[in-house]
């Protein structure tokens, strides 16, 4: 879907992206982490043009992105940043609507574009359509900036460190439901982040860099195992690198079957991390597991978090 | 004075206004009375003016009194209002019935004048309400309406011709083509010379933030032009004028020449460009970053960013740059009189030259209530646009 060959960026006489080479896969919910000046958002913003690149070329959907007008493909992609930047002028209708606008659809689609979208996010249209940004909250305002990208049903999602201005709680939220809008639309997205966490949470792959460079990439898994260097290491944490691969599994490929036992069940669908934190609390080293509905599934053992091979 | 103990003062401005007012009256001619119009005249204090016809005036002002003691609440706020609007229009009837009384008559030479009392008192009149008005609702655009209405019973007076026996009124009454000319070409030269410099002001404006290094050179030159006296620089326009009208001939007869409004107009402008510039580029400035990057992110071209992101939201302060210039013209104006360019200020000089006092503020009050009502306008405009987004 996008391709960078030997890309490079300079700004003032500072590399910030440094003969960079990455392909993302369409369909792929990829994270691009690093400190700051690591080049991650350079690399993001040289997608859609908002930073042109200084050598190398990069690819979308095949062609070199400068053979399109730069208008013309970035209303081909969503954008969403951290300031999330909706016009303070326009009511949450218009400032979703305002790509679509642009596409010139007719009035009539993109109001129901607009209603879905206020759905898709959990916003009540009826409550919210009308409203002002500065009548909603911070998390508010991010759900409308998400939906405002998704608008024109982009064929990839960029965002720049989109959850980073908001409180833990709410941030969480909307990784949920970004993850969930992966799952329903398969859309290739993009998103820049400083947040370990977000990234091991979110990404299908992530991309480590460091002044402009690829230190590691692949799946969140083999960061935690297979870190390549120390860099990575202080980045993923050395003292609880444990504590997130258990964050990376569900207690449903762990659990053993047909086993019983009485007490406070946890549901299958919690991740291991979460189920230790269970074991120490209640000072136990088996818990019995149920599904949603409360149905009993199995008993999940301490020492099999140990072995961590997922039960047959 | 000793209050009772559950007494209290709840409105400390009201209750001051009222007392200078008092003082103002007490020490003060609220008219004077001159034999003809040059001779300065013999106060009348209020004092000597109150007798059983017009005790009247007392009930709004006792009213006002008690208000500071009452509860501070909507109805009491309206109630101000309306007693302080009733005490302004009370004092010009008692003016304009005196000048009645005292200079009647159309061969009459006698000018009855407002005096020290009568200003001071009107103008406490105008905060009273305004204040009251400011307690009563904090909506921009209702108290400028609501402050425009207090006017209106002076203005209903004015026409009724109750006032007409005060000096400044005769003196309106023997000048009247004169004045309603002057008072027209004041306002064409006002708008003769907004335009253009609105018009000049975007490019420049724009130009100006989109390049910080022209920016400077530009507020440079602007401010240098602010610093030249105002007749100094209508006197300097004369010469290059008068020049330029021999050479070209097609120009004078346009009516361009050293004097006039040619040179009026072009110093209007040229003093405009300072805050019109200075007020858009700070319009655009005070635009979030954020906002235009989303814009250009989600695929908005360059001009399209400009009038459909950075110009709406720059407005407000690009309206109030105008706003702050179009007073500052109306004032201007007055000495452009001096190169003849007509307007209210030939009349002020006129009045200056044969020192009638009332001849000058024939002049000068229309160019206040001009000043005030252009700000009103494009203050209520401001606070229409920003509720529109609140």
């Amino acid at each position: 879907m996008i391709e960078f060959h030997q890309v490079c960026k300079q700004f003032d006489h500072r590399k910030a992206v440094d003969h960079l080479t990455l392909t993302i896969a369409e369909g792929e919910f990829t994270v691009l982490i690093g400190a700051s000046g690591s080049g991650k958002s350079t690399t993001l913003k040289m997608i859609n043009r908002l930073v042109e690149h200084d050598a190398g070329y990069i690819r979308f959907a095949g062609e070199e992105i400068r053979s399109f007008k730069a208008e013309d493909i970035r209303r081909r992609m969503g954008y969403a940043i951290q300031s999330i930047g909706l016009f303070p002028h326009w009511t949450v209708e218009q400032n979703i609507g305002a790509v679509p606008q642009l596409l010139k659809w007719p009035r009539k689609r993109i109001r129901a574009r607009v209603a879905e979208l206020l759905e898709l996010l959990h916003l009540d249209p009826e409550h919210f359509r009308r409203r002002y940004p500065h009548q909603l909250s911070g998390g508010q305002q991010q759900r409308v900036g998400v939906a405002r990208a998704l608008a024109a049903d982009p064929e990839v999602l960029l965002m720049d460190e989109p959850f980073g201005a908001l409180d833990p709680v709410t941030r969480a939220a909307l990784q949920i439901e970004i993850a969930r809008i992966h799952q329903l639309s398969g859309r290739t997205i993009v998103l820049v982040t400083h947040d370990i966490d977000e990234a091991l949470r979110l990404a299908d792959r992530i991309v480590l860099l460091d002044h402009g460079q690829i230190i590691q990439q692949g799946p969140p898994a083999s960061f935690l195992t297979d870190p390549a260097n120390d860099l990575v290491r202080d980045f993923v944490g050395r003292s609880d690198i444990g504590i997130k691969l258990l964050s990376l599994e569900i207690v449903a490929h762990y659990l053993r079957r047909g086993e019983h036992l009485t007490g406070q069940p946890i549901l299958d669908s919690f991740n291991l991390r979460e189920a230790l934190s269970a074991f120490v609390a209640r000072r136990v080293d088996a818990l019995p597991v149920v599904d949603v509905h409360g149905q009993a599934l199995g008993v999940l053992h301490f020492a099999d978090l140990l072995s961590r091979k997922p039960a047959a | 004075m000793i209050l009772p103990a559950e007494v209290t003062v709840k409105n400390r401005v009201l209750l001051t206004l009222l007392i200078l007012m008092v003082l103002a009256d007490l020490c003060l001619p609220l008219l004077t009375d001159a034999p003809n119009r040059l001779i300065s005249g013999q106060g009348i204090s209020l004092y000597a003016l109150l007798n059983s016809h017009s005790a009247w005036l007392l009930l709004p002002f006792c009213v006002l009194v008690a208000l500071p003691l009452a509860p501070q609440i909507l109805r009491t706020h309206v109630l101000a209002v309306l007693c302080a609007t009733l005490l302004l229009c009370g004092f010009c009837l008692l003016a304009g019935l005196t000048a009645q009384r005292l200079a009647g008559g159309d061969d009459s030479l006698v000018r009855i004048s407002f005096g020290g009392a009568f200003w001071i008192s009107s103008g406490l009149c105008c905060l009273m309400a305004s204040d009251a008005i400011a307690r009563a609702t904090s909506r921009h655009a209702l108290r400028i309406l609501a402050n425009c209405l207090v006017f209106v019973p002076v203005a209903v007076l004015l026409l009724s011709g109750q006032l007409d026996h005060l000096s400044i009124l005769k003196e309106y009454a023997n000048r009247k083509d004169v004045f309603d000319d002057a008072l027209l070409r004041h306002v064409e030269i006002l708008i003769l010379s907004l335009m253009p410099a609105v018009v000049l002001a975007l490019p420049l404006g724009l130009a100006g933030f989109r390049r910080p290094r022209l920016r400077h050179a530009l507020f440079s030159v602007l401010n240098l032009i602010q610093t030249i006296p105002s007749i100094a620089l209508f006197g300097l326009l004369i010469a290059p004028l008068a020049v330029l009208a021999r050479q070209l001939p097609w120009l004078a007869e346009h009516g361009i020449s050293g004097i006039g409004m040619a040179p009026a107009v072009i110093a209007l402008v040229l003093y405009s460009l300072l805050p019109l510039v200075r007020s858009i580029v700070a319009g655009l400035e005070q635009v979030p970053p954020a906002v235009v990057e989303a814009a250009l992110g989600m695929g908005m071209t360059g001009s399209q960013v400009f009038l459909h992101v950075e110009m709406p939201l720059a407005l407000p302060v690009l309206l109030s740059g105008i706003r702050v210039t179009a007073v500052q013209a109306v004032g201007l104006t007055v000495v452009a009189a001096l190169i003849g360019a007509g307007g209210l200020g030939a009349i002020v000089f006129q009045g200056l030259l044969s020192s009638a006092l009332d001849l000058v503020l024939l002049g000068v009050i229309p160019v206040v209530v001009l000043a005030v009502i252009v700000d009103s306008v494009f203050k209520f405009i401001v606070a229409s646009i920003e509720t529109a987004r609140a």
